[in-house]
């Protein structure tokens, strides 16, 4: 993998990445494996809540009202966060988003900065923006070290490097640590990660931030980990930045109480996770003294436009759905070519692309269910899915371009065809003789032609029966028995 | 300043955007009256003993490989010698405030008045007390407050020895975030377990950048 940003704008199309993807043994066991573990974990902590379907729909009623309340709860958020010493700037875009940061961490004076893990900053792809102004940043949560080390990308939302088994990740810390003897245990590994990481944590003086919540009712910010590097990143630097979507505020600190049960054990199969910090403002006696909050739309609010699509935004960014989708087990996270991958990915990514582009992804899944199922905020991904399907065709099809459309000409043909029994019957008789070159001796297809070789990229198809039904029985009916 | 400007006009443009989307503004009354009508059928109070409360804490944090005692106040002193000494700390850090009788005897503990990060990562280790501690995720919680401290403090030493006092000490989540409502403002830090990582093939891994071990003493 090269170090190349997943980009839905420059991203091959799923099924082609998926391909690809599917072919490497390695990469399919890797990413088994962590599922697998992952939700074992899971089922079994939320299994002792005997109030989970009740947190699940107070979550999802949380979010939902959050959504048709966001420019209060904004407002409110930005009125408090301000008033504790916090500075709250507004992004339309990525690109403004990445100039803000870049500018702020100027300001700063710093010329490197440390990183908490951030979906937030991976999507508008900040390091490159940072690099490119002369910033080095630090990635400081151990996947997300893997990944900059490795110069690979993130497959996962909580767990960006589980594509990566311990030997492949020893030979990267070897080879960039400078460590020749390093062992291959997961706790050697951790512990190189801690020396290299604590000597950048007692030196750089900005520190760069997502977020999990923004509480309105006080202005203050809430993040969820599990190493300590958040906080680290949160408390010792002098400056702290922090990129937020504006999808990530709650109404009030009690919601908390909510959505705090419903994330750790969603996310890593934990009752908690180690440390969630909650912190407003500034403090000059507790952590930096500069702080600011980014607020970024990023065509999050096409997504608030769309009223059965609106449920995407209720996402906390928990992955449940990544490792029950029986897509993303197979494939990973690379092929979904977007820093969100699996189920949430398949609906967020396109519309986060305002449709334009990852157009592939709404039909990158079964639409079995399992991530409804165990989504904590009860986003009913299939219907987004079919919804979006919807729009992509209607793109497609919409004017002059659709009458050039095979596919839509196809579907057209079909509905002419399938309104007429004569032509129903002509199209058979017509597909009985059309097929027969390509029948096998075995009485199976192969191999189809154009984009009916979709089909037979990965199945045989049989042949079709010399009789139908309906000539069987009115052959029958003649004959008298 | 130029920024200001962008950022003005980008908070105007988002803020008209939501309301374009959502095809109105939203009040300050309708989001109250709509926020408390959401359907919270969820446990918010405790279902369980106070001995059995307590029991599932030490439990969950043991779970963690945190280690739990339960003594009276008289002997937290002597008990917080003998983890000490079991985890073969000798220089502790400490917040001020932090109650004296606690303190064990034949150990240096040095009050934290600002010391700078390198400082703290020459300690041994902390103690601190805690606002509250929660049952069933095996959680303790810390604020900036006299006895707890900034939060570098806790993170930075290798080690932690928390006091929790029995009557800070809730069964579930909803009950912890009602208590610490009236002080939402203050630096809070959720503790469970000592800092640990699952991101090398899902493998628990204690101890990455926080500390590395716990230990709760739970004071009668």
């Amino acid at each position: 993998m090269s170090g190349v940003a997943l980009d839905p704008k420059t991203a091959p199309p799923f099924p082609m990445a998926a391909k690809t993807a599917l072919g490497d043994t390695q990469l399919r066991k890797n990413v088994r494996h962590a599922t697998d573990v992952i939700q074992a974990k899971r089922a079994r902590v939320v299994g002792e809540m005997p109030d989970w379907q009740e947190l699940r729909e107070a979550g999802k009623q949380i979010r939902q009202h959050t959504m048709e309340n966001l420019d209060f709860y904004l407002e409110e958020f930005e009125a408090n966060c301000t008033r504790a010493g916090g500075v709250v700037h507004w992004a339309r875009d990525a690109e403004e988003a990445r100039r803000i940061v870049v500018a702020l961490v100027k300001a700063s004076g710093s010329d490197e900065v440390i990183k908490i893990k951030s979906m937030t900053t991976e999507e508008i792809q900040l390091n490159s923006a940072l690099e490119a102004a002369g910033i080095h940043p630090f990635e400081t949560d151990l996947a997300e070290l893997i990944i900059q080390l490795g110069e690979d990308r993130p497959s996962h939302i909580v767990v960006p490097a589980l594509h990566k088994n311990r030997h492949e990740i020893r030979e990267i810390f070897r080879r960039e640590m400078n460590l020749p003897e390093l062992g291959d245990q997961p706790q050697d590994l951790a512990d190189a990660a801690r020396v290299f990481l604590r000597e950048k944590f007692l030196r750089v003086k900005t520190g760069v931030s997502g977020a999990n919540f923004l509480i309105a009712e006080t202005g203050g910010l809430c993040i969820v980990e599990s190493e300590g590097n958040g906080r680290m990143c949160l408390t010792l630097p002098e400056t702290l930045i922090t990129v937020a979507g504006i999808d990530k505020v709650i109404p009030r600190f009690q919601d908390l109480e909510v959505l705090l049960q419903l994330l750790p054990r969603s996310a890593t199969g934990e009752r908690m996770n180690p440390y969630n910090s909650v912190w407003t403002g500034v403090n000059a006696a507790d952590g930096p003294r500069v702080f600011h909050v980014v607020l970024m739309d990023n065509a999050r609010t096409e997504i608030l436009a769309d009223e059965e699509a609106r449920q995407t935004l209720n996402c906390i960014r928990c992955a449940a759905c990544q490792n029950a989708c029986p897509v993303y087990r197979q494939t990973g996270g690379h092929a979904y070519g977007s820093v969100y991958a699996g189920p949430i990915g398949a609906i967020l990514t396109p519309q986060l692309q305002e449709m334009h582009h990852a157009q592939s992804l709404p039909y990158a899944s079964s639409l079995c269910g399992a991530c409804y199922e165990v989504c904590p905020v009860k986003i009913n991904i299939p219907e987004v899915l079919i919804h979006l399907r919807n729009k992509v065709v209607q793109q497609n099809t919409a004017g002059v371009a659709g009458f050039f459309d095979v596919e839509a000409g196809a579907m057209k043909a079909m509905a002419m065809i399938f309104r007429s029994e004569r032509r129903f019957r002509a199209a058979q008789r017509l597909g009985r003789v059309a097929e027969s070159p390509l029948v096998r001796k075995d009485g199976w297809i192969g191999w189809l032609p154009g984009m009916l070789g979709g089909w037979t990229q990965v199945r045989d198809l049989q042949e079709m029966p010399k009789e139908t039904f309906r000539d069987w029985w009115e052959k029958r009916g003649r004959n008298g028995n | 300043m130029a920024t200001d400007m962008v950022t003005n006009s980008a908070r105007a443009e988002v803020l008209r955007r939501i309301r374009a989307a959502k095809g109105g503004v939203a009040t300050a009354e309708a989001a109250r009256a709509e926020w408390s009508a959401i359907e919270r059928r969820y446990r918010r109070e405790a279902t369980r003993s106070r001995e059995a409360v307590l029991e599932l804490l030490e439990d969950r944090l043991r779970d963690y490989d945190a280690r739990v005692v339960c003594v009276r106040d008289a002997e937290v002193a002597a008990s917080a010698a003998g983890m000490l000494g079991d985890r073969k700390v000798r220089r502790m850090v400490m917040p001020a405030g932090l109650t004296a009788e606690w303190l064990p005897a034949g150990f240096e503990f040095v009050v934290d008045e600002g010391l700078a990060a390198a400082e703290l990562d020459r300690v041994d280790g902390v103690m601190t007390g805690a606002t509250l501690a929660i049952a069933e995720t095996g959680t303790v919680v810390l604020q900036n407050v006299a006895g707890q401290g900034r939060r570098a403090v806790t993170l930075v030493p290798d080690y932690h020895l928390c006091v929790v006092r029995v009557e800070d000490v809730v069964e579930t989540v909803p009950e912890a975030i009602h208590r610490l409502q009236a002080t939402a403002g203050l630096a809070t830090t959720f503790v469970s377990g000592p800092s640990a990582t699952a991101d090398i093939e899902m493998t628990r891994i204690k101890g990455v950048h926080g500390p590395r071990s716990l230990d709760v003493i739970l004071v009668d």
